[in-house]
């Protein structure tokens, strides 16, 4: 699974994407975010509170309880602030 | 027509605004970088694909909800300096309450539906912008 950061989650992880094989018990964008937290101290600064990001599946808007198996690509994102 | 740009270029609204008018009326809206707390520069970053997509889907539900002959997004991205056009919107329908109703969905939704996020530069510091409840308002009133 590919994953995507963007604005202030890229900068603490210090990556823009990364290829990952989460576990089957991995189940929601949630449990990810949870799963992916410990991999770095920057991981762990972006992740420390999921109320304040957000997430795309395969190119689109969800919510973080939304299921991820089989997806291709999540992203993870603040809040968006275009316009 | 239905025309969405993203681009690092400056946005020409002379010609967006001449391809826009295929019909009775046409409504703009153009954003323009404020220089809001002493803001020397602001940067903004997005989501390459998922964007334009997200963009696309916008004016294609406007198109068939206002039955538009044109809609038009264009928004910038990169670096710019307080005063550029950071976004420009335009529909053109028969008449002018779709065309001005259209044109106020599109750029209240953008502002929540699409990936961008701004950085902005004060005094050599930068920081995240940190989104607003108040669009998320004026996007729900669509819905």
């Amino acid at each position: 699974m590919k994953l995507l950061y963007f604005a202030w989650v890229r900068e603490r992880i210090g990556l823009a994407e990364e290829d990952v094989t989460p576990p089957a018990t991995v189940a929601t964008v949630a449990d990810l975010v949870a799963w992916l937290a410990p991999r770095s101290p920057g991981h762990a600064a972006a992740f420390t509170d999921p109320a304040r990001l957000r997430a795309a599946v395969d190119q689109a808007f969800v919510p973080l309880e939304t299921p991820i198996a089989g997806v291709r690509e999540v992203a993870i994102f603040p809040p968006v602030t275009g316009g | 027509m239905i025309r969405v740009i993203v681009s690092r270029d400056a946005i020409d609204i002379a010609d967006e605004f001449t391809q826009l008018e295929q019909g009775g009326a046409v409504a703009t809206f153009t954003g323009l970088v404020r220089a809001d707390d002493g803001v020397a520069t602001l940067e903004l970053e997005h989501y390459p694909g998922a964007t334009e997509a997200a963009l696309t889907r916008l004016a294609e539900e406007a198109r068939a909800r206002w039955s538009l002959t044109a809609a038009t997004i264009v928004h910038r991205v990169g670096p710019m300096a307080p005063g550029e056009r950071i976004v420009f919107v335009g529909t053109c329908s028969a008449h002018r309450a779709a065309a001005l109703e259209a044109c106020a969905f599109l750029i209240d939704r953008l502002k929540t539906d699409a990936p961008f996020w701004k950085r902005e530069t004060v005094d050599g510091a930068s920081r995240w912008v940190e989104a607003r409840a108040t669009d998320d308002h004026a996007a729900a009133r669509w819905s």
